[in-house]
């Protein structure tokens, strides 16, 4: 489904992603872990298109296709979703008529028809469920005013909505109670078939008790340091990141040393 | 080179061969002010960039130009605009036409409306309830520097005057359609006066059309009275076309315990410029003042909002945007000003605005001048792209960069838009507003000038 291959990417001329690798197949969910500055979020910019991040070399390929080639609306059309880290508030635009655009824009790409009004409200009524989120928020401009957990439950919310294919769930974790999480989690959970694919990027551990991955990687200084399964997240959360951290700088050491 | 002298000897001209006609069929009020206002209007002169004003509002490319004599209705003139007929679904409203600043004749000039508010023509005004116009007109202006405002002293001759008595309501909108029309080049002044008693309601819905391609400029005044625990609502509409200028100069007079709001919607016009003061006179008041404008090509559109409050425990609101395209301009100039005796106020003003092209300019002053110790007072001011992070949101989901430019915008503007106090007109507005972002046509149907 997803090939990243060699990806490197720079913010600024300042790399990031310093050659990362990953192979993500229909319906499997990898968790991606790393210290702060190791470069998760630019991972999540470069997936999605946000131009911040400027990509120097390596590819990514989605579902056969060249996706660095492909605007941001393109991708999210394909079925590539981001749970933003920190969603936007839009005053002005109504979630409805957010809701409806972007469904009916991505219904048109695949050559269906617009959903109808009363079709529409009932997707809406039944994913509002699904995700345990307030039937005021959704008559409320975008994001605007909601608690943080409200904006992460809308995130969930959209992604039940567009059904995608690929959902790539960026700190979805940060600033939320335990009982938003776990909410947050359920959704997530309760949206998927069985050829969703998700990458979770977190810090921490807790968020991946509720969606248990079938990969953890460890990114750090912007290449994956370690992939193993679910145990390497809670040796994370036992040890924290240093030990990743000493080993990793050793073979960085090691390999510039052969390369001499 | 200063245009100004010619113009004044234009506005001399037109003053001395227009005497004949309006002192012969204009009210004895109105002709006793006259003389002396065109002295004052000579004294002050043109507003130019040295009143503060008018510092980013250019007059001349609509002052400076030949208008026809000094224009006053034939009774043929009032055909085409019997005809017109507002394009607004469902609004329940009750509807008269000005032509040129003129109320039609032939018609009663003054009914009763159900509730017992009277609305009609300020010449039949004068007849009718003369005590009352006397005691309010010509009272409620406040800016000694403005020469515009005592050229429209010396110059109308009609215009709309509503008075709602001691608390009478009535449920509907008045809606006043200011119709241009004619086929000559014309420099039209009204003069329009508000009397909102004690316990009464009011929501007036002022809309511009100008119907023929001629060059117009409008120059208005409206005077308001609200009265102790009234409420009073103004929208206006202003969708002429770009070879039209209207100036507007609002007087808004509050008592203790009164209500009111303005909402000017600015849609097209080559140059617009609405002058609103809100004087909140009496203690435990509130007002509201509005606008939205959206300029491309060459347009310029301009407001000045002044809220003065002068009694405790008062509650004021400015909310402007713009968006601007093109090589147009626009300018907002908003002051607040708490007086001493002003204790425990409120008082808010925004100011956004989106340039959409590297050519378009936008100047704004927001202004606060607080002379009381108690009080809350907050003013802003942006000029700016739109969002990007925002853009992006809206395009991760699918929608395309087009299309999310435009949800943005529809977005900003909504926010203004949204304090508009008649339902249908919003939703009218907000598909002006869609229309018009769009690039489409956005002019009421019946209009037959095609400006675009």
């Amino acid at each position: 489904m997803l090939q990243i291959n060699e990806l490197r990417a720079a913010i600024d001329d300042k790399e990031i992603l310093k050659g990362l690798t990953l192979e993500v197949k229909p319906g499997e969910i990898h968790a991606i872990m790393g210290p702060n500055g190791s470069g998760k979020s630019t991972l999540a910019n470069v997936l999605t298109g946000r131009d911040i991040a400027t990509v120097t070399h390596g590819s990514i390929i989605f579902e056969g296709r060249n996706l660095l080639e492909m605007s941001p609306e393109e991708r999210a059309r394909e079925g590539i979703f981001l749970s933003f880290q920190y969603p936007i508030e839009i005053p002005g635009v109504s979630m409805v008529n957010f809701m409806k655009t972007a469904i009916n824009e991505q219904r048109k790409h695949r050559g269906l028809d617009p959903l109808s009004a009363s079709e529409f409200l009932r997707q809406m009524r039944e994913k509002k469920e699904l995700v345990e989120i307030d039937s005021a928020l959704t008559n409320r401009s975008v994001n605007e005013g909601f608690s943080g957990g409200e904006k992460k439950k809308n995130e969930i919310f959209q992604m039940a909505m567009l059904e995608p294919r690929l959902a790539v769930l960026d700190e979805t974790d940060s600033g939320l109670d335990i009982d938003a999480l776990r909410i947050v989690a359920n959704g997530v959970n309760k949206i998927r078939r069985p050829d969703t694919s998700v990458i979770v990027i977190t810090h921490y551990q807790r968020l991946l008790e509720y969606i248990i991955p079938d990969y953890v990687h460890v990114l750090y200084d912007g290449r994956i340091v370690r992939s193993a399964g679910p145990e390497l997240a809670l040796e994370l959360e036992e040890r924290g990141y240093d030990w990743i951290r000493k080993e990793a700088d050793i073979t960085e050491e090691s390999w510039t040393t052969d390369q001499k | 080179m200063d245009y100004r002298p010619e113009v004044i000897d234009r506005l001399s001209s037109m003053f001395a061969t227009g005497r004949d006609t309006f002192l012969k069929d204009s009210p004895e009020l109105f002709n006793r002010y006259r003389e002396s206002a065109f002295g004052d209007f000579l004294h002050l002169g043109i507003p130019d960039r040295k009143n503060e004003a008018y510092k980013y509002t250019n007059l001349e490319k609509f002052l400076n130009h030949q208008y026809d004599d000094y224009y006053f209705p034939r009774p043929e003139d009032f055909r085409e605009a019997e005809r017109f007929h507002c394009e607004v679904e469902d609004l329940d409203v009750w509807n008269m036409v000005l032509l040129n600043g003129f109320f039609p004749n032939g018609e009663k000039g003054l009914v009763m409306l159900p509730g017992g508010i009277w609305v009609g023509s300020m010449r039949y005004a004068v007849k009718q309830f003369p005590a009352l116009v006397e005691k309010h007109y010509n009272r409620y202006i406040e800016d000694g520097n403005d020469g515009l405002i005592p050229l429209n002293t010396a110059l109308a001759s009609d215009g709309l005057f509503i008075y709602a008595p001691k608390n009478t309501v009535y449920t509907k909108p008045i809606q006043i359609v200011n119709l241009l029309h004619s086929d000559k080049d014309i420099f039209v002044q009204d003069r329009n006066l508000v009397v909102v008693e004690e316990g009464a309601q009011l929501s007036l819905l002022s809309c511009d059309h100008a119907i023929s391609p001629q060059r117009f400029l409008t120059n208005t005044i409206t005077e308001v009275y609200v009265g102790r625990n009234a409420r009073f609502e103004i929208i206006r509409v202003q969708n002429q076309h770009n070879n039209s200028g209207k100036i507007t100069h609002t007087f808004i007079h509050q008592e203790r315990d009164s209500y009111a709001s303005s909402n000017n919607v600015s849609l097209h016009g080559g140059l617009v410029r609405n002058a609103t003061w809100h004087h909140l006179g009496g203690e435990n008041s509130e007002t509201h003042s509005y606008g939205l404008f959206l300029a491309d090509k060459e347009q310029h559109i301009a407001n000045f909002v002044k809220v003065d409050h002068t009694a405790p425990n008062c509650n004021s609101t400015q909310l402007f945007k713009g968006v601007l395209d093109d090589k147009s301009s626009g300018a907002f100039n908003g002051r607040i000003m708490v007086h001493k005796d002003a204790q425990k106020t409120n008082a808010f003003q925004s100011n956004n605005n989106i340039i959409l092209s590297e050519t378009a300019r936008m100047d704004t002053k927001p202004q606060l001048e607080i002379y009381a110790d108690d009080v809350k007072c907050s003013h802003g001011a942006t000029v700016g792209q739109l969002d990007e992070n925002a853009l992006f949101y809206l395009r991760s989901r699918g929608i395309d960069a087009r299309e999310a430019r435009l949800m943005l915008m529809f977005g900003f503007a909504h926010e203004v838009i949204q304090n508009i106090p008649i339902e249908a007109l919003r939703e009218r507005i907000d598909d002006l507003v869609h229309k018009r972002l769009r690039g489409e046509l956005s002019r009421c149907a019946s209009c037959a000038v095609q400006c675009n």
